[in-house]
Protein backbone atom coordinates (compact mmCIF):
# COMPACT_ATOMS: atom_id res chain seq x y z
CA UNK A 1 0.00 0.00 0.00
CA UNK A 2 1.43 3.10 -1.00
CA UNK A 3 -1.27 5.47 0.28
CA UNK A 4 -1.31 7.25 3.34
CA UNK A 5 -4.51 7.16 5.43
CA UNK A 6 -2.97 9.04 8.65
CA UNK A 7 -1.13 11.90 7.84
CA UNK A 8 0.21 15.63 9.06
CA UNK A 9 0.80 17.91 6.38
CA UNK A 10 2.62 21.18 6.32
CA UNK A 11 0.85 22.13 2.95
CA UNK A 12 -3.00 23.23 2.37
CA UNK A 13 -5.27 19.57 2.69
CA UNK A 14 -6.67 18.62 -1.12
CA UNK A 15 -10.38 17.69 0.40
CA UNK A 16 -10.49 15.35 -3.16
CA UNK A 17 -7.95 13.28 -2.66
CA UNK A 18 -8.58 12.65 0.98
CA UNK A 19 -11.74 11.38 -0.10
CA UNK A 20 -10.28 9.47 -2.80
CA UNK A 21 -8.72 7.36 0.00
CA UNK A 22 -11.92 5.74 0.96
CA UNK A 23 -13.48 5.56 -2.45
CA UNK A 24 -14.61 2.16 -3.48
CA UNK A 25 -17.14 -0.04 -4.78
CA UNK A 26 -18.89 -1.30 -1.50
CA UNK A 27 -19.80 2.29 -0.14
CA UNK A 28 -22.87 3.45 -0.30
CA UNK A 29 -21.64 6.28 1.61
CA UNK A 30 -18.54 8.72 2.09
CA UNK A 31 -19.18 11.29 4.90
CA UNK A 32 -16.33 14.04 5.15
CA UNK A 33 -15.61 16.26 7.65
CA UNK A 34 -13.70 19.69 7.11
CA UNK A 35 -12.53 21.48 10.48
CA UNK A 36 -11.96 25.41 9.41
CA UNK A 37 -10.49 28.39 10.80
CA UNK A 38 -13.23 30.38 12.79
CA UNK A 39 -12.58 34.07 12.29
CA UNK A 40 -14.43 34.88 15.87
CA UNK A 41 -15.04 32.90 19.08
CA UNK A 42 -17.43 35.18 20.95
CA UNK A 43 -16.18 38.60 20.42
CA UNK A 44 -12.58 37.69 19.96
CA UNK A 45 -11.67 38.09 16.44
CA UNK A 46 -8.93 35.63 15.35
CA UNK A 47 -6.33 37.06 12.83
CA UNK A 48 -4.78 33.41 12.36
CA UNK A 49 -3.76 29.96 13.75
CA UNK A 50 -0.51 28.35 14.32
CA UNK A 51 -0.83 24.32 14.81
CA UNK A 52 2.11 22.65 16.45
CA UNK A 53 2.36 19.00 16.66
CA UNK A 54 4.28 15.94 17.80
CA UNK A 55 3.93 14.91 14.40
CA UNK A 56 5.68 11.23 14.40
CA UNK A 57 3.37 10.44 17.55
CA UNK A 58 0.74 12.36 16.02
CA UNK A 59 0.75 10.29 13.16
CA UNK A 60 0.84 7.17 15.27
CA UNK A 61 -2.38 8.47 17.02
CA UNK A 62 -3.96 9.05 14.15
CA UNK A 63 -3.84 5.30 13.37
CA UNK A 64 -4.12 4.29 16.56
CA UNK A 65 -7.83 6.00 16.12
CA UNK A 66 -8.42 4.21 13.03
CA UNK A 67 -7.74 0.66 14.69
CA UNK A 68 -10.77 1.73 17.43
CA UNK A 69 -13.03 2.77 14.69
CA UNK A 70 -12.10 -0.37 12.73
CA UNK A 71 -13.32 -2.36 15.89
CA UNK A 72 -16.21 -0.48 16.60
CA UNK A 73 -17.59 -0.07 12.90
CA UNK A 74 -15.47 -2.88 10.57
CA UNK A 75 -16.96 -1.93 7.11
CA UNK A 76 -16.26 1.56 7.49
CA UNK A 77 -12.52 2.71 5.78
CA UNK A 78 -11.19 6.43 6.50
CA UNK A 79 -8.69 8.40 6.47
CA UNK A 80 -7.44 11.66 8.45
CA UNK A 81 -5.10 14.98 7.40
CA UNK A 82 -4.26 17.31 9.60
CA UNK A 83 -2.51 20.48 8.24
CA UNK A 84 -0.28 22.33 11.05
CA UNK A 85 2.10 25.80 10.44
CA UNK A 86 0.31 29.04 9.99
CA UNK A 87 -3.35 28.68 8.82
CA UNK A 88 -5.90 31.64 8.46
CA UNK A 89 -9.49 32.19 8.20
CA UNK A 90 -11.42 29.98 6.48
CA UNK A 91 -8.63 27.04 5.85
CA UNK A 92 -8.90 23.56 6.35
CA UNK A 93 -7.36 22.53 9.27
CA UNK A 94 -8.15 18.82 9.41
CA UNK A 95 -10.27 16.75 6.65
CA UNK A 96 -11.51 13.44 7.55
CA UNK A 97 -13.18 11.37 5.25
CA UNK A 98 -15.51 7.77 5.99
CA UNK A 99 -16.33 5.36 3.50
CA UNK A 100 -19.23 3.24 4.22
CA UNK A 101 -21.97 0.90 2.76
CA UNK A 102 -24.61 2.47 4.89
CA UNK A 103 -24.43 5.90 5.36
CA UNK A 104 -25.10 5.75 9.49
CA UNK A 105 -21.87 3.88 10.46
CA UNK A 106 -20.29 6.91 8.13
CA UNK A 107 -21.83 9.28 10.09
CA UNK A 108 -21.11 8.01 13.53
CA UNK A 109 -17.70 6.87 12.57
CA UNK A 110 -16.87 10.42 11.07
CA UNK A 111 -18.07 12.05 14.41
CA UNK A 112 -15.86 10.05 17.03
CA UNK A 113 -13.09 10.76 14.97
CA UNK A 114 -12.72 14.26 15.55
CA UNK A 115 -14.32 14.34 19.15
CA UNK A 116 -10.96 11.61 19.43
CA UNK A 117 -8.39 14.04 17.66
CA UNK A 118 -9.46 16.60 20.37
CA UNK A 119 -8.56 14.21 23.36
CA UNK A 120 -5.59 12.14 22.20
CA UNK A 121 -3.55 13.78 19.23
CA UNK A 122 -0.85 15.54 20.12
CA UNK A 123 -1.45 18.61 18.33
CA UNK A 124 -1.58 22.37 19.57
CA UNK A 125 -3.07 25.62 18.51
CA UNK A 126 -1.88 29.05 18.93
CA UNK A 127 -4.74 31.62 18.60
CA UNK A 128 -3.20 35.15 17.28
CA UNK A 129 -6.29 37.31 18.56
CA UNK A 130 -5.76 41.02 17.90
CA UNK A 131 -5.17 41.80 21.34
CA UNK A 132 -2.49 38.96 21.88
CA UNK A 133 -1.97 35.35 21.48
CA UNK A 134 -2.97 32.30 23.60
CA UNK A 135 -2.56 28.29 23.36
CA UNK A 136 -5.43 26.97 23.15
CA UNK A 137 -6.24 24.07 25.74
CA UNK A 138 -3.49 25.54 27.92
CA UNK A 139 -3.83 23.00 30.91
CA UNK A 140 -3.56 26.69 33.11
CA UNK A 141 -7.15 27.12 32.22
CA UNK A 142 -8.71 23.31 31.71
CA UNK A 143 -9.22 20.12 33.05
CA UNK A 144 -6.07 18.95 34.17
CA UNK A 145 -4.83 14.98 33.93
CA UNK A 146 -4.31 13.77 37.57
CA UNK A 147 -2.97 10.66 36.50
CA UNK A 148 -0.33 12.04 33.39
CA UNK A 149 -2.11 10.05 30.72
CA UNK A 150 -5.78 10.55 29.03
CA UNK A 151 -8.85 8.26 28.97
CA UNK A 152 -8.30 5.18 26.80
CA UNK A 153 -10.94 5.39 24.53
CA UNK A 154 -13.98 3.29 23.83
CA UNK A 155 -16.56 2.52 26.13
CA UNK A 156 -17.32 6.13 24.76
CA UNK A 157 -20.59 7.00 22.90
CA UNK B 1 20.16 9.74 28.99
CA UNK B 2 16.69 11.09 29.18
CA UNK B 3 15.54 13.25 26.11
CA UNK B 4 12.35 15.41 27.06
CA UNK B 5 10.32 17.06 24.93
CA UNK B 6 8.39 20.06 25.24
CA UNK B 7 5.32 21.66 23.10
CA UNK B 8 3.12 24.77 22.97
CA UNK B 9 3.48 26.78 25.64
CA UNK B 10 5.71 24.80 28.00
CA UNK B 11 8.21 24.88 25.00
CA UNK B 12 7.77 29.22 25.04
CA UNK B 13 8.28 29.11 28.49
CA UNK B 14 11.32 26.71 28.35
CA UNK B 15 12.82 28.60 25.50
CA UNK B 16 14.28 25.21 23.47
CA UNK B 17 11.96 22.17 22.20
CA UNK B 18 14.46 19.31 24.08
CA UNK B 19 16.75 18.84 26.60
CA UNK B 20 18.57 15.51 27.83
CA UNK B 21 19.33 14.78 31.35
CA UNK B 22 20.54 11.92 33.23
CA UNK B 23 17.69 10.78 35.40
CA UNK B 24 17.18 7.11 34.15
CA UNK B 25 15.55 5.41 37.16
CA UNK B 26 12.68 7.99 38.34
CA UNK B 27 9.32 7.83 38.49
CA UNK B 28 7.85 10.35 35.34
CA UNK B 29 6.37 12.39 38.50
CA UNK B 30 9.35 12.74 40.18
CA UNK B 31 10.87 14.52 36.66
CA UNK B 32 8.23 16.33 36.19
CA UNK B 33 8.76 18.01 40.02
CA UNK B 34 12.25 18.08 39.02
CA UNK B 35 11.62 19.90 35.60
CA UNK B 36 9.04 22.35 37.34
CA UNK B 37 11.28 23.50 39.99
CA UNK B 38 14.68 22.97 38.10
CA UNK B 39 13.51 25.45 35.35
CA UNK B 40 10.80 27.64 36.38
CA UNK B 41 8.00 26.14 34.55
CA UNK B 42 4.46 25.95 35.37
CA UNK B 43 1.91 23.68 35.07
CA UNK B 44 4.12 20.74 34.17
CA UNK B 45 2.43 18.41 36.83
CA UNK B 46 -0.71 18.42 34.84
CA UNK B 47 0.44 17.97 32.04
CA UNK B 48 0.20 14.48 29.90
CA UNK B 49 2.82 12.62 29.44
CA UNK B 50 4.31 10.49 26.62
CA UNK B 51 7.19 7.89 26.55
CA UNK B 52 8.52 7.00 23.32
CA UNK B 53 5.03 8.03 21.55
CA UNK B 54 2.47 6.16 24.10
CA UNK B 55 0.96 8.17 26.66
CA UNK B 56 1.99 6.58 29.96
CA UNK B 57 1.07 7.51 33.77
CA UNK B 58 3.14 9.38 36.45
CA UNK B 59 4.39 6.18 37.89
CA UNK B 60 6.30 5.10 34.90
CA UNK B 61 9.94 4.55 35.70
CA UNK B 62 12.24 6.33 33.46
CA UNK B 63 14.82 3.59 31.62
CA UNK B 64 18.06 4.66 29.63
CA UNK B 65 17.07 6.14 26.35
CA UNK B 66 13.63 6.97 26.62
CA UNK B 67 12.05 10.05 25.18
CA UNK B 68 9.53 11.42 27.19
CA UNK B 69 6.94 13.91 26.04
CA UNK B 70 5.32 16.46 28.23
CA UNK B 71 1.83 17.01 26.50
CA UNK B 72 -0.11 19.86 27.35
CA UNK B 73 -4.54 19.37 26.74
CA UNK B 74 -4.16 19.03 22.82
CA UNK B 75 -6.12 21.29 21.04
CA UNK B 76 -6.16 19.76 17.09
CA UNK B 77 -9.00 19.59 15.13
Amino acid sequence: MTETYFELTEQPILTESVIEKVKRREAGAITTFIGTVREFTNEKRTLKLEYQAYVSMAEKKLSDIGDEVQEKWPDAIIAITHRIGTLHISDAAVVIAVSSPHRKTAYEANEYIIHRIKEVVPIWKKEFWEDGTSWVGDQLETTPYPEGAPWKGDSHD
Amino acid sequence: MIKVLFFARLQEEFGKESVEIDKSGWTVEALKDWLEKEYHLTGVTQTMTAVNEEFTDDHYILAEGDTIALIPPVSGG
